[in-house]
């Protein structure tokens, strides 16, 4: 069973996160960047089906240079190999852009059954970017899943969202989005990560995955970032120390918001 | 004008709150056109709603199919409807399944996707905030439809008639081989209090409140305002409240015109979740807390005194 995973590099939701003044895009230089937490989850989903299956497991990242080492991360973990796709005509581009991108770069990959993807990254949080690649590719999406079931022929999930838990089925090839709820992530051990180092990793421009420098990137995308600045912050409000009667005086706030 | 079309989101025969905020929103752009999809006979229960808020079209597409398959019919409904009505904009909201659908949709179409707008004007600008309320962007669409997701929440809803005009949509046949099957549903448990994205006020507990048992305390207060009950990831990590009612950067985000945080230190994975409420209150014993910063009132002190001498001064108020 051949299994791709997508991966993404995010900033650290520790550290300071901003956007650049020159071109709205995130300034990545300006917080640590880590493999994003729900990419680990992804990547251990897919070693779990390889091992009862068998098959190869393939990390998918678009992202510049830097990217590599959130790659190095899933590899010592224990996927095989990966494709990078990085080139200066991506920056800037916006979900769509990103999903063609993705779905472009599995393309070059063969006979692939089973795509796992985060069901949303901590930057972005558009939430969006799995559903796009299943529709580019033109499978089905079994998204939000908490649960994960593959006989290598069709997929089965349990897919939690603010409805309820649905199971929902389809045959491969699949594309499935799993939740923090789906596993917990083994830790890469000392062999994995020496291992990792030899694996192949081959990095693709847009041009290799087939699409053309004007279809990504700023200048091109259907949607442009107009303004952004850091919130203003907050008006202090009001700090009070309970002197025993701090239930009361809270409803008095209350009162004069006219909130109760 | 051109149409907007708005994705009704709906339950149990009910148009959800989301979906009259998005009508709304969708009056400054142009003409707000109402999309129904569900089984057969569901859009006669929403049109009196639906036109309360101003649709001036409702479009139903009736099938028993579109319970039947995860996200697909939907698009499959409003991406032949950007192509017949050409419509200025799509609102949807911003919940799992609207992301995912507005996700498709706009690939399908061509459009360009704004997600997560806080607010959106007439020229189809939409407002986002971003890192958890620490940065704001504005952003458009440079595409002939835009696909927008709009975050529960965030505009107000404003009653206005509408011509309510039903129109019948066809929901195309779907294909197994590209679409994904729901052969089971376990709803959430529908408790008496409202859902978490949906409330005007949510009461929240977190680390502080130390126990499953002591959240009685949180769902007390919560009962007395009539609000929706959540907790930080600390707490549902801790096994005190459980996992959907997880309010932050992993779990929902809230817009409530009240938010009273418990316990809570507001960590940047909290403050990500529920920064954009109207008016925060927050209780910890630790004065360095970080939510005190974004607090509009913060008292510090033992929750386990305040909380309840809170609840019982709502109760007398009210009686």
């Amino acid at each position: 069973m051949n299994i791709v995973v997508l991966v993404k590099q995010v900033p650290d939701t520790w550290s300071e996160r901003k956007l650049s003044d020159a071109d709205h895009t995130l300034d990545r230089a300006s917080a640590d960047a880590v493999l994003d937490e729900i990419n680990e989850r992804a990547v251990e989903e897919a070693l779990l089906a390889k091992e009862a299956q068998g098959g190869e497991v393939t990390v998918v990242c678009m992202g510049p240079e830097r990217a590599n080492e959130a790659i190095r991360k899933a590899l010592s973990m224990g996927a095989d190999s990966a494709v990078h796709v990085s080139d200066e005509a991506l920056h800037g581009s916006d979900a769509v852009q990103t999903a063609r991108t993705l779905a472009a770069a599995i393309g070059t990959l063969e006979s692939v059954d089973l795509v796992i993807a985060g069901n949303e990254s901590t930057d972005g949080r558009a939430g969006a970017v799995p559903a796009m690649v299943a529709e580019l590719l033109g499978w089905p999406q079994l998204t939000y899943a908490r649960k994960l079931d593959t006989d290598g022929q069709s997929v089965s999930i349990e897919r939690e969202s603010d409805a309820g838990v649905a199971t929902v089925e389809a045959n491969l090839p699949a594309l499935v989005s799993v939740t923090e709820k789906i596993n917990e992530p083994r830790y890469p051990s000392f062999k994995g990560i020496m291992a990792a180092k030899k694996k192949p990793v081959s990095t693709l421009s847009v041009a290799d995955v087939g699409l053309s420098a004007d279809e990504v990137g700023l200048g091109s995308a259907p949607t442009q970032v107009v303004s952004s600045a850091p919130a203003p912050p907050k008006e202090a409000g009001v700090k009070v120390t309970d002197e025993g009667e701090g239930g009361v005086q809270i409803v008095e706030f209350l009162s004069g918001q006219k909130l109760v | 004008m051109s149409e907007v079309l708005v994705l009704v989101d709906h339950a149990a025969g009910e148009v959800r709150k989301v979906t009259l905020e998005l009508l709304t929103a969708a009056r400054r752009l142009g003409e707000p056109a109402a999309v129904v999809v569900g089984e057969s006979g569901t859009a006669g229960k929403l049109a009196d709603s639906l036109t309360a808020y101003g649709a001036s079209k409702i479009y139903v597409a009736e099938s028993a199919e579109a319970g039947q398959y995860l996200i697909t019919p939907q698009v499959d409904v409003l991406a032949s409807l950007v192509s017949s009505a050409q419509p200025a904009a799509v609102l949807v909201p911003a919940s799992i399944d609207g992301k995912e659908i507005a996700g498709r949709l706009a690939v399908r179409t061509g459009s360009g996707l704004l997600s997560e707008a806080v607010d959106l004007d007439a020229e189809g600008v939409a407002a986002h905030s971003l890192f958890g309320g620490a940065y704001q962007a504005s952003a458009k669409a440079t595409t002939a439809t835009t696909v927008v997701t709009v975050l529960p929440g965030s505009v107000e809803a404003e009653a206005a008639s509408g011509a309510g005009e039903q129109v019948t949509a066809e929901v195309p046949a779907q294909d197994a081989g590209r679409a994904a099957t729901v052969t089971g549903h376990q709803p959430a448990e529908a408790g008496d209090r409202p859902e978490l994205t949906e409330a005007g006020v949510v009461v929240s507990g977190g680390r502080g409140v130390g126990s499953a048992e002591n959240f009685a305390v949180i769902e007390k207060l919560a009962d007395s305002l009539g609000a929706a009950v959540g907790a930080s990831r600390a707490a549902v990590d801790s096994g005190y409240y459980p996992p959907q009612f997880q309010v932050g950067q992993t779990g929902k985000t809230v817009s409530p015109q009240l938010y009273v945080a418990l316990g809570i230190s507001g960590a940047i994975q909290h403050r990500a979740g529920m920064q954009t409420s109207k008016t925060i209150v927050a209780v910890n014993k630790d004065p360095e807390a970080p939510i005190f910063d974004i607090a509009d009132y913060g008292m510090v002190g033992d929750l386990f005194k305040v909380a309840p001498q809170l609840t019982d001064e709502v109760e007398k108020r009210k009686s």
